[in-house]
């Protein structure tokens, strides 16, 4: 395999979606690419890349994005941490949001919808809690594959037990000869869309919580720090970010800080500020 | 180490399964058959039974149903781990008592979080 249609590709890939193909993941491309080899006839990536030049419009080139793609997702991925946000953080944005009872949450980088269903769920889960309360959950991901398959929202029977317990499973999706589907109540609570995170998101209200989990992994530098200036750009000042397992805005980006005592979630810079000093009035009102 | 008990007809899915337990620091037996199974929980009872469906002399849901009557019965976690697929048989299985239900075939990872899912991983 020629290095330059390789390269090509990886062009192709950061352009649409700022994803770096690093050396140790090139090896991945024939791969990846292989459904869509299948799908148009073709033997390798040359012949894509032929192809690809010859292409006026860039149906061929989205597709190619979408086949390089990681989708990889599940429901109530890291579970702890969607426990954190039931007990710690979904308290706290209730209570900034009693007057209006609506909640606005974007899952950035949705891919299937499984991240966005495991919230509705968790809504779904306390009705007597929610009662009255509006929540609108914004779901988005690059790859027009993947907002396709979580609009269709039928999940096979791999997809649908990972993570998922057989309570919730019974209790909130319902068995199609093409697949589970989830009720009504939680899809409703659920938009999805086609968006790049690296685009401004453009919205009459802000969110309350942005779960961008497991993305921005293969950005570069400049393109995470992009990234989080989008995010907090969206988030009310005294939103919350949760981002995947193992990642952190640490060193990335000065948007953010780390919020207190609770792994995996930040704060607007001056959300985190405000919260500091009142904590520190609070700590001298009570010496 | 906590105690799982395998109950399958099919010697292979108990390798297979035997392996990811195995891995995930379970001190494992096996049984045949449910009443195999009954047999080696009156000796000793498991932390954690991975139960299939369809078995000769004693079926899964046979077995839980008596497992549950028993003394002592209601402590192990069972997880039925069965190509029965649809959702009548997966009722059924939650009503016997089963604590969560893994559609074959499954993976490692997926059987790790359901394990997870009822504290036992
Ligand atoms: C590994 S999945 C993670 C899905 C989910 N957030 C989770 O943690 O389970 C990453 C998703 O991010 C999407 N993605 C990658 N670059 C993106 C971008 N620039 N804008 C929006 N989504 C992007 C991919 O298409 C993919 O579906």
């Amino acid at each position: 395999m020629t290095n330059l249609s390789e390269q090509i590709i990886a062009d192709l890939l950061l352009e649409y979606t700022g994803q770096e193909l690093t050396d140790s993941r090139r090896w991945r491309i024939g791969s990846a690419l292989s459904g869509l080899f299948r799908e148009r006839g073709l033997d390798n990536v040359e012949q894509l890349v032929v192809l690809l030049s010859e292409q006026r419009d860039n149906v061929l080139a989205k597709e190619t994005v979408d086949a390089l793609l990681n989708n990889e997702t599940y429901f109530f991925r890291d579970k702890p941490m969607f426990d954190q946000l039931e007990n710690d953080v979904l308290p706290r944005i209730a209570k900034q949001n009693e007057k209006q009872k609506r909640i606005s949450i974007w899952s950035a980088g949705c891919s299937t919808g499984q991240e966005a269903l495991t919230l509705a769920m968790m809504f779904a889960d306390q009705p007597m809690r929610w009662k009255g309360w509006t929540i609108d959950i914004l779901a988005t991901d690059v790859s027009n594959k993947a907002i396709k398959a979580a609009r269709n929202a039928r999940y096979t029977q791999f997809e649908i037990q990972r993570g998922l317990g057989v309570g919730q499973m019974l209790q909130h999706f319902e068995e199609t000869s093409q697949g589970w589907q989830p009720d009504r109540a939680i899809r409703d609570m659920i938009t999805f869309q086609q968006h790049n995170i690296l685009e401004p998101m453009v919205r009459a209200t802000r969110f309350d919580l942005v779960l961008c989990r497991n993305v921005l992994l293969y950005f570069c530098a400049d393109t995470r720090r992009r990234a989080f200036d989008r995010l907090v750009e969206a988030m009310a000042p005294d939103g919350w970010l949760m981002l995947g397992a193992g990642e952190t805005s640490v060193g990335h980006t000065d948007a953010f800080i780390p919020a207190r005592k609770l792994p995996g979630l930040y704060r607007p810079f001056e959300a985190a500020e405000a919260t500091e000093e009142q904590e520190g009035t609070n700590l001298a009102a009570a010496r | 180490m906590k105690k799982c008990l395998i109950v399958d007809d099919s010697r292979v899915i108990r390798k297979v399964s035997r392996h990811i337990l195995e891995s995930l620091a379970f001190d494992v037996s096996e049984a045949e058959n449910g009443q195999e199974a009954l047999d080696a929980c009156e000796q000793s009872m498991p932390d954690l039974i991975l139960l299939d469906w369809n078995m000769p002399v004693m079926s899964g849901i046979e077995f839980i149903t008596k497992l549950r009557a028993r003394n002592g019965g209601d402590g192990p976690k069972v997880v039925f781990c069965t190509t029965e697929n649809d959702v009548a048989h997966i009722r059924a299985a939650i009503d016997a008592g089963a604590d969560e239900y893994v559609m074959k075939p499954f993976d490692h990872e997926t059987l790790q979080i359901k394990l997870q899912l009822v504290g036992m991983a």
